[in-house]
């Protein structure tokens, strides 16, 4: 054989992983991987722009990723310049230092996600106070349909969202006594809120500071309980001040 | 033959990057990889730089307007960037998911042929230039024009680093069948 011919003879097969590599390094494919949630094992997604799906790890998460998102899944260590960060995340229920992709829902959309994940922990807020921060008053359903969209529940935490009238309501990961667990996990009191609800309560004011707030804001939680008075409704709040924390209307 | 589907394949990219690209990946990864293995000698530098060489081509594809596209020469400018990441060593890994591979036992993944030592051991004889220019020419295939294209390089340079780098070749390995006998 000539030596021409022998060095044409140097090229075989792409190495396992090359083509693979090349997927997730192109944002071409996603990267998958485990994590724990207070409900649970989870399965995260993420790509070159951040974090862009979790799911309950039984259920049927990479159908519905490739549906919603047309890429490909590959098993993958998450990025590491937020991969340690991800954990903390998870638990925390809020983005953090963790980046999200959300090139899959509307503008809209997006903008009530970031409204979202912006519900400090332990509280909770209403799809018509969403609306309303995402510029949209009257968008409340389509509040509603964005929160049921959010490709990132727990971090990006929708289980942080009821009902205007206070009550609990659905919940995308797996099902209500999820979404219940977590507020328990967080210390919100699901019961405590469920009751408020059932009496008809929307907000809480302090009557010394004159400033009323969504029942679980912190500043209202940390009133002495002689000094709170229950609101049913927007007319009863005449005479007080919207806090600016929680900023209940 | 090759320069037809490489036409059809430099179209089909400018209308349907995503889509494509992965096509790309198959089609010239492997004389990538065994390009590289050859000039480095080393499987995960190979790896690496094949890696590397065809993430940034696509980052530089999405950046091309359609008719840049078409116009482009595609191995022989694949084998520009490679050539170049080889130079400068960039990294910039941090921002990207890593594959776990499900399946590693240790060493196993390394896929060298039963010559390769003996390859490296007489390709790294030879000086920088005509080990490249050889390996361009003889192992990936590419033409002369295409090598002075991708390395930077006049043509009749090129012209003598492959006569220079194969004489040597030749010369290292009837040293060999004579050790052999001896």
């Amino acid at each position: 054989m000539t030596l021409e011919r022998e060095l044409a003879a140097l090229v075989g097969d792409l190495p396992e992983g090359i083509s693979e590599g090349v997927a997730l390094g192109t944002g071409l494919a996603d990267g998958f991987d485990y994590y724990e949630s207070p409900i649970g094992t989870v399965v995260v997604t993420f790509n070159l722009t951040g974090v862009s799906g979790l799911g309950l790890a039984g259920d049927d998460w990479q159908t519905h990723f490739q549906k919603r998102t047309g890429r490909a899944l590959l098993r993958a260590e998450a990025p590491r310049a937020w991969a340690r960060h991800l954990p903390e995340a998870i638990e925390a229920g809020r983005p953090g230092k963790v980046p999200v992709d959300l090139r899959t829902v509307t503008p809209f959309q997006e903008k009530v996600l970031e409204v979202t994940a912006r519900i400090p922990r332990g509280e909770v807020r209403s799809y018509a106070w969403l609306a309303k921060e995402a510029g949209r008053p009257s968008a409340v359903r389509a509040a509603g349909s964005a929160v049921a969209r959010n490709p990132i529940p727990l971090m990006i935490p929708c289980h942080r969202v009821v009902r205007s009238d206070g009550r609990i309501g659905n919940y995308s990961l797996g099902n209500p006594a999820n979404k219940l667990a977590l507020l328990d996990h967080e210390g919100a009191d699901p019961l405590w809120l469920e009751k408020l609800a059932s009496r008809g309560i929307r907000f809480r004011a302090n009557i010394r500071t004159k400033i009323f707030c969504h029942p679980t804001c912190r500043h209202i939680r940390r009133s002495k309980p002689e000094n709170v008075v229950d609101l049913h409704g927007i007319e009863e709040t005449v005479g007080y001040q919207p806090c600016e924390v929680c900023r209940p209307v | 033959m090759e320069d037809h589907m490489d036409d059809d394949l430099v179209r089909a990219l400018a209308t349907d990057l995503y889509g494509t690209f992965p096509r790309v990946v198959e089609r010239m990864g492997r004389r990538l990889y065994w390009g590289l293995r050859r000039m480095s000698g080393d499987h995960h530098e190979a790896e690496d730089l094949t890696q590397e060489t065809l993430i940034r081509a696509y980052q530089a594809l999405c950046g091309y307007q359609h008719d840049r596209i078409c116009e482009l020469k595609l191995e022989p400018w694949l084998w520009t960037i490679a050539l170049n990441l080889g130079r400068n060593h960039l990294r910039s890994k941090s921002r990207r998911p890593t594959l776990v591979k499900l399946t590693e036992p240790q060493g196993v993944e390394d896929p060298e042929m039963v010559d390769g030592a003996a390859w490296d051991r007489r390709l790294n004889a030879l000086p920088p230039t005509q080990r490249t220019a050889v390996v361009l020419r003889h192992v990936v295939g590419l033409g002369i024009d295409e090598i002075a294209e991708a390395t930077g390089r006049p043509v009749g340079t090129v012209k003598t680093d492959i006569h220079r780098g194969l004489g040597r070749l030749r010369t290292i390995m009837e040293a060999e069948t004579y050790d052999a006998r001896a």
